[in-house]
């Protein structure tokens, strides 16, 4: 069934949104600053490795083995999470897995949980459906933070607050952390103090987490999160009742083949050779409750379409952000979807059908240049998804003025004879070559001049000069 | 061997100098080619676009026009590559022989010194789709440094993509102009007065950018510096 994801209704076109990004230039200048060292600090980490195409293409055939036969992998995660004392739950969208989870915590009596950071509660807003039921979520992961007490949007998958630089982190601390202190500075450390002690209090309150989960092993029920700050695992182990919300993507067969995957993800994401805090787990543990909320929300849409599938494989790396070059100066908030970026351009679009303005101009958001493919661990060819996409969109409805430009092209394209024709037209003219086009065509002049048709086409002096054997 | 010159739409209709320039080059390396009346264009823009029912005749008239041939010639990188990876999708065989005019020199010919002499400063922009798609490497410029008095001197942040992308030049234009600024700037810093590229759409958006802000600097496709001599004015 569709997906939806109710915190992102009424988004601008992409084209709309990325005009205001491009205009702002603290916006242009942190990205500029935070992707350009990521990206080259992924190529050095990448670079490490001899096997780098050979891991790329292992993780790529497990990712596609285990989509090819979800459902048995996914019934076989839940005897097994189920057998060591877990509890599995199915949400076939955002509405039911925020009811599961709304129930869950409810039926603890607490009003309060702490949050791993994740990408699938961002996608279903559980925060705010938390909040309508009463229940607060606080966001413990470091940029999540940021982002959550500054009362706006994740622009990054793994750096959620990438669009915010430090003077900017330190006023949302002093405005809207209670407990920061007086005083506090922009320097990273202070800055990194303040949300420690924060945090600190909220850990050893909380009797409740929600995480997400970046893997899921279906031959032993272990689940795996990846973290940086260590913030992450205190969530999971020290409140009593752990909720896990995962999309049913998340697979992997066997628990050997976590080896490829965590070689490939620290590398492309923080461009780290290792990860420093990875937890695993294996059903309840120990004293604590453990619900795992199974998520569709579009997917099986997804797994259903041959050429767009692929983008099931996505581990959230974050690596095709760091190289685009149009993510790099709309910002991510333009996407209008917790996944911005390349991956979202092709993921957005498939969980939610395109009848909103954002998702349907997200197929354009590229220039096609390859480069997120070409960085993608798990070999996700985005542009050829992207061209799909493009040609669903000219199938299924009209759009008058491409499809009578293209339409006309096509007519002249199609004839050797109609396109000499136009461009004898267009030499005869050329003297008249305006400096500004009229209507849609404006966007190009604008910003840059048009090549004067030559008096002459190519075809005309071939066929003139005999291909220049005669003067 | 029966070579054939696919000029392309664009060349054909707004860089005729390019299409000249191969066939001079090639000429001046013992080859003659054929130009095949019946070509127009590969069908690129329409596929990208999304609009396939109007890229799919293109490409059967390609694949008809040119498949007696042993060497396809294509002066654009990304019309090389939307023939050679693309048209399986839309269910055309593409003629085996079709190459990149730098990977026709260097790998059919064998050739990367072409007697060129070009007597300016220049920088080099690898275009994406020879870069990611076609994967031409080095070949570009290994036959730029064989030219005779070329300065060439390296492009900061050339692998990053100049903003064109066909129709996404119009309907994400704030995105591509911040992109095609970014690149003028960086092609400025070079102090070349020639950029160079492989594929005339990239340079007519970048030397459109550059000619528009009285940039001083001329964009000229790989063909015209390698078909120059010493008996050229320019
Ligand atoms: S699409 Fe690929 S590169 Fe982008 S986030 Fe997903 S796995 Fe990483």
């Amino acid at each position: 069934m569709t997906g939806s994801m109710p915190t992102y209704l009424g988004m601008p076109s992409f084209p709309e949104a990325a005009r205001e990004a491009v205009g702002d230039t603290l916006l242009r200048r942190n990205l500029a600053h935070a992707t350009g060292t990521i990206r080259a600090r992924r190529a050095e980490a990448v670079a490490e490795l001899p096997d780098w195409e050979r891991l790329r293409g292992s993780a790529r055939q497990i990712k596609d083995h285990t989509l090819a036969h979800l459902g048995h992998y996914l019934r076989l995660l839940e005897e097994r999470v189920t057998g060591a004392g877990g509890t599995v739950h199915w949400a076939a969208d955002a509405a039911e897995a925020n009811a599961i989870v709304a129930a869950l915590v409810e039926a603890t009596g607490e009003t309060e949980v702490v949050k791993v950071k994740s990408m699938a509660t961002q996608e279903i807003g559980l925060n705010e459906a938390l909040a309508e039921a009463g229940i607060t979520a606080y966001e413990t992961d470091l940029a999540e933070l940021i982002v959550q007490l500054g009362d706006d949007r994740p622009s990054h998958i793994l750096v959620p607050a990438i669009h915010r630089n430090r003077a900017e982190i330190r006023d949302i601390f002093r405005r809207a952390m209670p407990d920061a202190p007086a005083g506090l500075s922009d320097s990273p450390a202070e800055l990194a103090e303040a949300a420690r002690r924060h945090l600190r209090a909220k850990f050893l309150s909380a009797r409740v987490a929600v995480s997400g989960a970046n893997f899921a092993v279906a031959e032993t029920g272990t689940l795996v999160v990846l973290e940086s700050e260590g913030n992450g695992r205190m969530c999971l182990t020290l409140p009593r009742t752990l909720i896990t919300v995962m999309g049913i993507e998340k697979l992997v067969p066997t628990f050997a083949d976590l080896e490829v995957f965590l070689q490939l993800l620290p590398r492309s994401s923080t461009a780290e050779r290792m990860n420093p805090y990875t937890s695993m787990w294996t059903g309840a543990t120990e004293g604590q409750d453990f619900h795992l909320v199974l998520l569709d929300n579009g997917r099986t849409d997804v797994l259903a379409d041959e050429v767009g599938r692929q983008a099931l494989r996505c581990i959230r790396c974050s690596a095709c952000l760091n190289v685009c070059p149009v993510y790099e100066r709309a910002g991510g908030h333009a996407y209008g979807s917790p996944y911005p970026g390349p991956i979202g351009a092709i993921l957005s679009p498939q969980l939610r059908g395109v009848g909103s303005k954002v998702d349907a101009s997200l197929p354009y958001a590229s220039t096609l240049c390859g480069a997120c493919f070409e960085a993608c661990p798990v070999a996700i060819d985005i542009p050829e998804v992207l061209v799909e996409l493009r040609a669903r969109a000219v199938e299924s409805a009209r759009h008058p003025l491409t499809d009578a430009a293209m339409a006309a092209a096509g007519w002249t394209l199609r004839s050797p004879a109609r396109l000499a024709l136009a461009q004898r037209a267009a030499g005869r003219f050329r003297r008249l070559t305006p400096r500004r086009l009229p209507g849609p065509l404006r966007a190009w002049t604008d910003t840059r001049d048009i090549p004067r048709p030559p008096p002459e086409s190519f075809r005309a002096w071939w066929e003139r000069t005999d291909g220049g054997r005669r003067p | 061997m029966r070579i054939a010159l696919f000029v392309t739409c664009v060349n054909d209709t707004l860089y005729p100098g390019t299409g000249r320039a191969v066939v001079r080059l090639l000429r001046r390396l013992g080859h003659e080619v054929d130009f095949p009346a019946a070509q127009t264009c590969c069908g690129q823009m329409h596929f990208n676009t999304g609009y396939r029912a109007d890229a799919a005749p293109l490409a059967r008239r390609f694949a008809d026009t040119f498949d007696d041939y042993e060497a396809v010639v294509v002066p654009s990188g990304s019309c090389a590559a939307m023939i050679r990876d693309w048209y399986p999708t839309l269910g055309v065989e593409p003629p085996t022989g079709v190459y990149e005019l730098s990977e026709f020199l260097v790998d059919v010919l064998g050739v990367t010194d072409v007697g060129a002499y070009f007597p300016h400063t220049v920088t080099y922009h690898p275009t994406c789709h020879s870069l990611r798609m076609l994967k031409v490497g080095d070949r570009p410029l290994r036959l730029l440094r064989a030219v005779r008095g070329i300065d060439l001197v390296e492009l900061p942040g050339a692998e990053e993509c100049c903003g064109f992308g066909g129709t996404f030049a119009l309907k994400n234009a704030d995105v591509s102009a911040a992109m095609g600024a970014d690149k003028v700037a960086a092609v400025r810093r070079t102090g070349a007065e020639v950029l160079c590229a492989a594929d005339n759409s990239c340079l007519a958006h970048i030397g459109g950018a550059l000619t528009r802000r009285r940039a001083g600097v001329r964009a000229l496709h790989l063909a015209e510096i390698l078909a120059a001599t010493e008996g050229d004015a320019r």
